[in-house]
């Protein structure tokens, strides 16, 4: 085994997502607290023209296979699998995102290699891995150390500064021969991309955002009027959405869009991770919640507890 | 189509959480639980494929506290068949998946249809191991799920509302992120109608022989990042004091 940080490069429509550098700029930091280098693995095909960008990691392992093509999660799980199984690193960092969550669990039962999920702080201590958990929806963090040498690691996507690992050069490329991926039973057909809504919430400098505190869409016309007087759009989190209340447009969030809007009120919103990794670069960002405990309080700049149902017809009526 | 849904409960996080006396776990005393609600939407989403195809729907769930509840919950909503898998004490994500496994392999399953995640997964992602410990392959973060020729079409969420679709051969494992709508609602009365009717088949886990884990060292709350200045008082005041800071900054007139 080696005391180098794996860190697997995600990538679609020919770019890399944040979360690829987020995690370099990390791995660079851990795998020099281990004393060793950190490494991108860079699954795709014809992808190697990319690997330039990934100059913070010391050497880029290129896998390139028709079969990854477009991003399926048997194929790339056992992509990753084949170079992680051959060169045993200390630590692989996936992303806690669509492409990760598939990835990670998979490598770990090949593997037999432990897998933290949902991890928001990593260091080293005594040559091994600490991370925390940020579990139930934000409210408790939680430290845990794998068994044995090696581990896998879940990242939150906006936990570390992508900046950090923003580096172009040129590192060393080194092919790694895809394993037979042929035959497997799932197939890319299409990428369907989302439709245009009606406002485009990421342009937008102020947000109103409603969460599942509004209790029933009956009772959305109270932020709309909010967001008229103010000057604002409504977003929301991803539960209104789910519950058809709001359009696929409006949802904030990693499943949703990332906005850094001057003001952001959020309103009745727990402050999930999910949530969170959308809207946390805002300029101001104002916290309603009858909750005193909730996560969001821990983003905001500003907070209210209270119940929003009183909150938000004293805030309209005084604009 | 012969569809397995595994179901767990999790703690409600409306109601406050404390760490118990070990410093390593929740104080489990206080927990008020309830179905993780992608299970809800996992369970809807097998029932919608139900009506349309004519498939049978089993609820599976580990054994734990106050499961039966929403066992017979997913029975009043529609499934024909509830399990319970019982003798694993604190199983890790590999044992419990490991578990899980055999009793479902033992089921001939077309579909098992998990929730994406449970807010208290730690060392998991059960959708993806419990593909690989039944070793038929996974597509997660699901938001419909549709019958097709023998297969499915599944449609894949990725960030920015970007979906990717695949066509998956049978059996497969997905973990679905929401139902194509509203997970149904069930009246308590018939709950409690079907507690008295159904039968809850239980199964002993087999041995597990999963090693890979991690051991938690503590739990503790976040401190708050930038830490909010809460702003006091009434609702009218509390109204004035945002205006009040909304103008300070400039952001309103
Ligand atoms: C893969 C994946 C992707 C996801 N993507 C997203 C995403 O893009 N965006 C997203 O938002 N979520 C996403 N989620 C879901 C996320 O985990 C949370 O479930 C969700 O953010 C919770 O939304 P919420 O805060 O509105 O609801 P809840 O967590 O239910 O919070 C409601 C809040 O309202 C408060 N409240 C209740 N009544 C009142 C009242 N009268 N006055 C004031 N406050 C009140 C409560 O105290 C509570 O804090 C995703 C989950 C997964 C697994
Ligand atoms: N103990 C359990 N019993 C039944 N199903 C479970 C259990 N743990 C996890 N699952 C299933 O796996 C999904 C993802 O859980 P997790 O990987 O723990 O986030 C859940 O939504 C359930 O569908």
């Amino acid at each position: 085994m080696s005391n180098n940080v794996y860190v697997v490069a995600e990538h679609i429509k020919g770019r890399f997502d944040d979360i690829t550098f987020e995690m370099l700029g990390k791995g660079k930091e851990i795998a020099g607290a281990l004393g060793g280098e950190v490494v991108a693995v860079l699954a795709g095909s014809g992808v190697k023209g990319m690997a330039s960008q990934l100059g913070t990691a010391s050497k880029v392992i290129c896998i390139e296979s028709e079969a990854l093509q477009q991003f399926s999660p048997l194929a790339y799980a056992k992509a990753v699998s084949a170079v992680v199984g051959a060169h045993q690193p200390a630590i692989v960092l996936t992303g806690y995102t669509s492409m990760g969550m598939e990835i990670g669990p998979a490598v770990s039962v090949d593997l037999n290699i432990p897998l933290v999920s949902f991890v928001g702080s990593l260091s080293v201590d005594g040559g091994k891995a600490v991370a925390v958990s940020q579990l139930y929806g934000g409210k408790m963090n939680v430290e845990s150390h794998a068994d044995g040498n090696q581990c896998i690691i879940s990242i939150l996507p906006g936990a570390f500064p992508a900046d950090a690992g923003r580096s172009s050069g040129s590192p060393a490329v080194e092919d790694f021969a895809a394993p037979d991926l042929s035959g497997l039973a799932v197939t890319f057909k299409k990428l369907i991309e989302p439709e245009g809504g009606d406002v485009d919430i990421t342009t937008q400098d102020i947000l109103v955002s409603a969460g599942r505190g509004i209790q029933s869409d009956e009772n959305l016309p109270i932020v709309e009027e909010l967001a008229k007087k103010i000057g604002g759009a409504v977003s929301c989190s991803r539960p209104l959405v789910d519950s058809k209340w709001m359009p696929k447009t409006r949802q904030v969030g990693k499943s949703g869009l990332k906005v850094k809007p001057k003001l952001y009120l959020a309103l009745g919103i727990s402050g999930a991770p999910e949530h969170i990794e959308g809207m946390k670069d805002a300029g101001l960002i104002i916290a309603v919640n009858s909750d005193p405990k909730a996560p969001i309080f821990d983003y905001a700049h500003y907070g209210v507890v209270g119940d929003l149902f009183e909150i938000i017809p004293a805030l309209t009526g005084k604009l | 189509m012969n569809i397995i849904v595994p179901i767990k409960q999790v703690p409600d996080l409306v109601e406050e959480l404390e760490i118990d006396a070990s410093g390593v776990d929740l104080d489990r005393s206080s927990l008020k639980l309830k179905l993780n609600e992608f299970d809800d939407h996992a369970l809807e989403e097998a029932l919608i494929l139900k009506e349309e195809t004519g498939s049978t729907v089993t609820a599976i769930a580990l054994e734990a506290e106050d499961v039966d509840k929403i066992l017979f919950t997913a029975f009043a909503k529609g499934a024909d068949k509830i399990i319970k898998v019982t003798g694993l004490e604190n199983p890790s994500a590999h044992q419990a998946a490991q578990a899980m496994a055999e009793v479902i392999m033992g089921l001939s399953p077309d579909l098992v249809m998990t929730g994406v995640q449970a807010v208290d997964d730690r060392d998991g992602q059960i959708p993806v191991l419990l593909a690989h410990y039944l070793k038929i392959p996974h597509v997660s973060v699901v938001t419909s799920v549709k019958a097709e020729g023998g297969g499915v079409t599944v449609s894949k969420e990725y960030g920015g509302g970007l979906v990717a679709e695949f066509e998956a051969k049978l059996p497969l494992v997905v973990g679905v992120q929401a139902a194509r709508q509203s997970p149904r609602y069930v009246p308590v009365a018939k709950v409690r109608q079907v507690m008295k009717s159904a039968t809850i088949e239980e199964v002993a886990a087999g041995s597990t022989s999963a090693t890979a884990g991690s051991s938690v060292k503590r739990f503790f709350k976040p401190e708050g990042g930038r830490g909010a200045e809460m702003l006091e008082g009434s609702a009218e005041e509390q109204a004035s004091k945002i205006i009040q800071t909304l103008k300070e900054k400039g952001i309103i007139k």
